[in-house]
């Protein structure tokens, strides 16, 4: 799957015509986000919901802490505007569907099945809101209080600064794609339980082949888009460029740390970690471009898509997986 | 053939704001419009139309009036911090009634 990754990379470095019709790429990701949802309902029906509040707790705290220190580490050290580096710091606050999959996919390879956690998806919905609440709103409130600080200063009259409000933008985000999907697939595999996935498990289930090669295509797309962002690079500085990779680092062994405290398996710590390290492409984008659009989308989706995803795809995910063993340990039977 | 000279206003806007544009079109008191997808470039940084969607074009075809109005909006509101343009003409309709 990585390959496919590379392989995307490496089409738009030859300058290959190649490219994944939109609508296709618009198709896989529904499908990967319900399927995801799908499996996690059917395995919460069957869980209590006592294993889940701590966890959830935990999940819904770092979504709280990692766009704070993400913006705080950009305005102040990287010296990005207000708007930029609160732009950036909503897609680290959110959390990536497939940096989730490939992390699970990672831990069960290694550690074998049962090892990551049932309610795992309920906690990636959990984790992808708030970040992006919060980081849009320390952008505006902060824009707004530079505009009046600079019409005191030059004695212009208050430039007013209307943009959707937040109940628009709350909408939004609730109504967005990736959740209305993994929150759909959730309530209807709650509902129809073991047997009821049975008879679509050969099309959904995560360990069949369509599962499978959906999400290497995707991961081909992914690669394709990665490799195109590649030349904004250098426009990126070496700032972002040091961010995306040092961010999921710090902010996967937070998740992990936190995880573990949580009383989570090894599994499911590292899968909790590359949560917390990933940063959004799915949902994020379109609300920072709606709410703050003055931040520049070529600083967030390149530290997004061509810094970060790639790196904890190769070295994040296996990293997380060795603080999660060092910490609690495999228990596993 | 009897013509009336009406005003068509164009605009090509990201996709994302596809809603608050006719939002917009709709509040000024147009009654229709016709939306296209389109792409192009333009004088703002690079789009990033892998995710954020391409371009579309609306066209309304009102009284000037009106399209003045979506205008002065557009300007306040829209110029200032998203890729939009927006450009007036005037052309001949049949059936007035149908527009205004």
């Amino acid at each position: 799957m990585v390959l496919a990754f590379a392989f995307g990379i490496v089409c738009r470095l030859i300058k290959s015509e190649l490219a994944i019709p939109r609508d296709l790429y618009t198709s896989l990701s529904i499908y990967l986000l319900f399927a995801l949802g799908l499996k996690g309902g059917v395995e919460l029906s069957h869980s209590q919901w006592q294993q889940l509040l701590v966890p959830a707790i935990v999940t819904v705290a770092l979504g709280t802490i990692t766009p704070i220190s993400s913006f705080l580490t950009l305005r102040y050290l990287g010296r990005f505007s207000i708007a930029d580096a609160a732009g950036i710091a909503a897609h680290y606050g959110s959390v990536s569907a497939v940096t989730f999959i490939a992390a699970e996919k990672f831990a069960i390879t290694n550690l074998g099945e049962g090892s990551v956690a049932p309610f795992m998806p309920t906690l990636l919905t959990l984790l992808e809101i708030p970040g992006i609440q919060i980081a849009l709103a320390i952008g505006v409130i902060g824009l707004a209080k530079a505009k009046r600080t600079e019409s005191v200063a030059t004695g212009s009259p208050v430039q007013d600064v209307s943009g959707p409000s937040f109940g628009a933008v709350w909408h939004e985000l609730l109504t967005a794609r990736s959740m209305v999907l993994l929150i759909g697939g959730m309530v209807i595999g709650c509902i129809i339980g073991y047997e009821g996935y049975a008879s679509v498990k050969p099309f959904f289930d995560k360990g069949e082949w369509m599962f499978k090669g959906a999400l290497t295509l995707f991961l081909l797309e992914m690669g394709l888009v990665a490799g195109s962002r590649l030349a904004d690079l250098k426009h990126a500085g070496a700032f972002l460029i040091a961010f995306g990779i040092i961010a999921p680092i710090v902010h996967g062994a937070l998740g992990v740390y936190m995880g573990a405290l949580a009383g989570l398996n090894a599994g499911s710590c590292t899968v909790l970690g590359a949560m917390a390290a990933s940063a959004s492409y799915i949902a994020a984008p379109p609300a920072v471009r709606m709410t703050l659009p003055e931040a520049n989308p070529t600083f967030y989706l390149t530290a997004a898509l061509a810094i970060t995803f790639p790196f904890n795809l190769l070295v994040g995910i296996p990293l997380y997986f060795r603080m999660a063993l060092a910490m609690v340990g495999n228990d596993l039977p | 053939m009897n013509t009336h000279t009406l005003t068509l206003l164009t605009i090509v806007a990201e996709a994302l704001l596809k809603d608050r544009l006719i939002h917009e079109v709709r509040h000024a008191g147009a009654k229709g419009f016709t939306i296209t997808e389109v792409s192009g470039e333009g004088s703002r940084q690079r789009r990033v139309s892998e995710i954020l969607g391409d371009n579309i074009k609306i066209e309304v075809i009102a009284k000037q009036e009106t399209a003045d109005k979506i205008l002065t909006t557009l300007q306040k509101d829209f110029f200032p911090r998203f890729a939009v343009v927006a450009y007036m003409s005037e052309v001949q309709v049949v059936r007035e009634d149908k527009y205004v």
